[in-house]
C-alpha cells in the first residue's frame, strides 16, 4: 500500500498533538521534586551557617539578613563564574534558582556572555535579562502591599 | 512528475567533508568527522567568528575532497541559523566566492545542496553547499546565557557543533544527486520551542510522500530514509504517522545519530550543521562505496525566532527532500 | 543550632519543591517562577504569614526568592514609619540594596574574569 493516506496536520490540530503528547517522554515530576529539595535545602543550609556565623559576631537576626543575602549573592557569582552553578540548577532545577544565589545567576550569567558586544550595551544592558523582571515586580508588588497597609493602617 | 521536485541526470556529488566540535567528537560518529574542533572557538575570538570559521574549512575541505581548490568553486551556497546568516556571509568575505545564503532552520543543508543541484544541472558548474552551526553562539541567541542555569526539558534537543559541505558538479561521479523536492511549511499547533519533534514531524511526513509519488518510488527501493533532527521523539511520532512498516524499516534520523544516549542530549542533535555533518560523514561515504544504493535525506526545519514565541506563535516547519544515489555506469 | 539548619533545609527545600511543581505541573519558564515566587513574598509578607515563617526558619525562608519579596515589603513598612508615604518608594529598594548591589557589583566583576564555557 502506498501509504499517501494520512493526512497532514495543519492547523491546530489537537488529534495530532494527542498522538504527539503520547510520544513525549514525561517530566520525571517526583525526582526533580527530591532534588529541587535537596539542593534547596542545601543552599539554605549554607545560608543559615552564613546567618549563624554573623549572629555570633554581634548581629540580631533581623539584621543578619542583609549581610547573608550578600555572602549567598557572592556565592552564586563566584560558582557561576567558576561555571559550576549552571550544572547545580541542571541537577538541581529551582532548588538551585530559586534561592537568591540564583538570582545572582541569572545577573552573572549575561554579564560573562556579553562582554564581547562591549562593556555599556552588552555587559550592562543584558546583566537584567532575567533579573530585572524580578526587581520591577518584586517592587511593584512591594509598593502596592504598602499602599494598602498604608491606607489600612490609617 | 510534480513540479515540486526537480530529477536530475547529470549532478555528480564528488566531495565531502564533515566536522563536529568536542562533544560530537566523542560521539557514534567520531570515525565519521574529517575533523574534530576541540576548542570551543576554533582560534577565533568570538563563537560567532568561530561558526564563520567552520564555514571556511567545511567548503575548502569539501572543494578538496572534490579534487579542486575553494577557489575554483563557481557558486557557493550555504547557510546557518544565526541573525542575518552572519556566519555564512563572513565566511564569504573571507573566501570571496560568489554566494547564496539560504535560511531554513535545521532544514538548510537540504535547500543548499538542492539549490547546488539545479545550478549544476543547468551547465558546466562546480558549486559547494555546505551548512554549520556551533551550539554556544545558537544557544545565547535562542534560549539564554550559557552559563545561565535552567533545567533541560526531556523533549529538548541539542544544538550541534558541526559543519558539512558537499562539492558538486555537473557530470558523472560515484555518488549522483538525483533528486530534490521543496517542502511547504506545516504547522501542527505545536508551541514548545523545547519540542522540535513534535513541531517537524508532520512536516516531514509531508514531503517525504510527496517526494515519493513524484520519483515514483516505493519504501523499498531505499536502502535509508534519513529525516533531519527529529530526534527520539520526533521520530516515534513519525513512525506513527507513516503507520507502515516498511518505512519504518528503513528510516532512520540524523539527530538520533550524532550522541549516544548517555552524553546527556535528550532528544538528540539539531542546529543547521547536524543534518550537513551525518550527510557528509556518515551517508556519503556509504553511498560512495555502493553500501547503501539509494538514499533519502529529509532535512527538518522549525521556523520559529526568538520573538515569533515569545508573542506566543505556534512553530511552523518545514522539510526539504535530496535524493542520493550511488553511480553505476 | 542543629535544629536551626534542619529547619532551614526543610522550609528552604519545601519551598524549591513548590516552584519546581509550578515549573513541571504548570509548564511555565524558570523566568516566570521566579517572578512569581518574588511577587509571592510580597503578597504574604503584607498578609502577616511571611515574617513569623521567617522567625522560625532563618535562611529557610530569607534565602528564597520569596525572602526578597518580603525583605521589600518589610522596609517598605519600616520607611513609611519614619518618612511616611515617601517610604512607599525608599523603603523597598533600601531593604533590598544589599543584595541587588552586591548582584551588580559581583556581575561586573565575573564579567571581567571569567569567561563562559559549555
Amino acid at each position: 500500500m502506498r501509504s499517501g493516506v494520512m493526512r497532514v496536520p495543519q492547523e491546530k490540530d489537537a488529534d495530532y498533538l494527542a498522538l504527539a503528547a503520547r510520544h513525549r517522554p514525561p517530566t520525571p515530576v517526583w525526582r526533580n521534586a527530591v532534588r529541587a529539595f535537596v539542593v534547596g535545602g542545601g543552599v539554605c543550609v549554607v545560608g543559615q551557617l552564613v546567618t549563624d556565623f554573623f549572629e555570633v559576631h554581634g548581629q540580631t537576626a533581623t539584621r543578619a539578613a542583609s549581610p547573608t543575602a550578600v555572602v549567598m549573592v557572592g556565592l552564586g557569582a563566584l560558582f557561576t563564574g567558576l561555571g559550576l552553578y549552571d550544572r547545580l540548577v541542571q541537577a538541581g532545577g529551582m532548588g538551585g534558582a530559586l534561592p537568591i544565589s540564583g538570582f545572582a545567576n541569572a545577573m552573572v550569567a549575561p554579564a560573562m556572555e556579553y562582554r564581547r558586544e562591549g562593556l555599556v550595551l552588552g555587559v550592562g544592558a543584558k546583566l537584567f535579562t532575567v533579573a530585572g523582571p524580578v526587581l520591577a515586580y518584586g517592587l511593584g508588588s512591594a509598593f502596592l502591599v504598602g499602599v494598602v497597609r498604608l491606607v489600612v493602617g490609617s | 512528475m510534480s513540479r515540486s521536485t526537480r530529477q536530475f541526470e547529470q549532478v555528480a556529488v564528488v566531495g565531502h567533508f564533515a566536522a563536529g566540535g568536542a562533544r560530537e567528537g566523542q560521539g557514534p560518529l567520531a570515525a565519521a568527522f574529517d575533523q574534530v574542533w576541540d576548542d570551543d572557538l576554533v582560534g577565533e575570538t568570538t563563537w560567532e567568528a568561530a561558526e564563520a570559521k567552520m564555514a571556511v574549512d567545511a567548503l575548502e575541505g569539501a572543494a578538496h575532497d572534490g579534487g579542486w581548490s575553494l577557489g575554483e568553486a563557481d557558486v557557493v551556497v550555504g547557510g546557518d541559523l544565526l541573525d542575518q546568516l552572519v556566519s555564512t556571509n563572513f565566511a564569504a568575505r573571507q573566501h570571496h566566492r560568489p554566494t547564496l545564503g539560504v535560511f531554513a532552520a535545521c532544514a538548510t543543508f537540504a535547500e543548499a545542496v538542492g539549490l547546488a543541484g539545479l545550478w549544476c544541472d543547468r551547465g558546466s558548474t562546480r558549486a559547494v553547499a555546505g551548512a554549520w552551526s556551533h551550539h554556544l553562539a545558537v544557544e545565547r541567541q535562542f534560549r539564554f546565557p550559557i552559563e545561565f542555569g535552567y533545567q533541560r526539558t526531556p523533549t529538548a534537543s541539542w544544538t550541534a557543533t558541526a559543519a558539512g559541505a558537499l562539492a558538486l558538479t555537473q557530470g558523472t561521479g560515484a555518488v549522483q544527486l538525483r533528486a530534490f523536492t521543496v517542502g511547504r511549511v506545516v504547522d501542527p499547533g505545536s508551541a514548545d520551542p523545547m519540542d522540535m519533534g513534535t513541531a517537524m514531524a508532520p512536516a516531514a511526513w509531508d514531503s517525504l510522500q510527496r517526494h515519493l509519488a513524484a520519483v515514483k518510488a516505493r519504501w523499498d527501493d531505499y536502502d535509508r530514509v534519513f529525516t533531519g533532527d527529529l530526534g527520539v521523539v520526533g521520530s516515534g511520532i513519525l513512525c506513527d504517522l507513516a503507520n507502515d512498516p516498511g518505512f519504518v524499516r528503513v528510516h532512520d534520523d540524523c539527530g538520533r545519530s550524532l550522541y549516544r544516549p548517555d552524553q546527556d542530549v535528550h532528544n538528540g542533535g539539531s542546529g543547521t550543521g547536524c543534518v550537513a555533518a551525518v550527510v557528509a560523514g556518515h551517508i556519503m561515504p556509504r553511498v560512495e562505496t555502493g553500501e547503501w544504493h539509494r538514499v533519502l535525506v529529509a532535512a527538518t526545519g522549525a521556523l520559529f525566532s526568538p520573538t515569533s514565541y515569545q508573542q506566543g506563535e505556534s512553530i511552523p516547519a518545514v522539510a526539504h527532500v535530496i535524493e542520493l544515489e550511488a553511480y553505476r555506469p | 543550632m542543629i535544629s536551626d539548619l534542619l529547619i532551614a533545609f526543610g522550609v528552604g527545600g519545601a519551598l524549591c519543591v513548590l516552584a519546581q511543581l509550578v515549573v513541571d505541573v504548570g509548564r511555565i519558564t524558570a523566568a516566570h517562577v521566579m517572578v512569581l515566587f518574588v511577587v509571592l513574598g510580597a503578597l504574604t509578607g503584607g498578609l502577616g504569614w511571611y515574617g513569623p515563617l521567617v522567625k522560625w526558619a532563618g535562611a529557610g525562608a530569607t534565602v528564597p526568592l520569596p525572602g526578597f519579596g518580603y525583605t521589600m515589603v518589610e522596609g517598605i513598612d519600616r520607611a513609611t514609619q519614619t518618612e511616611g508615604v515617601l517610604g512607599l518608594l525608599t523603603g523597598g529598594l533600601t531593604a533590598a540594596a544589599g543584595g541587588i548591589k552586591a548582584a551588580v557589583v559581583f556581575s561586573l566583576a565575573a564579567a571581567l574574569v571569567f569567561n563562559p564555557r559549555a
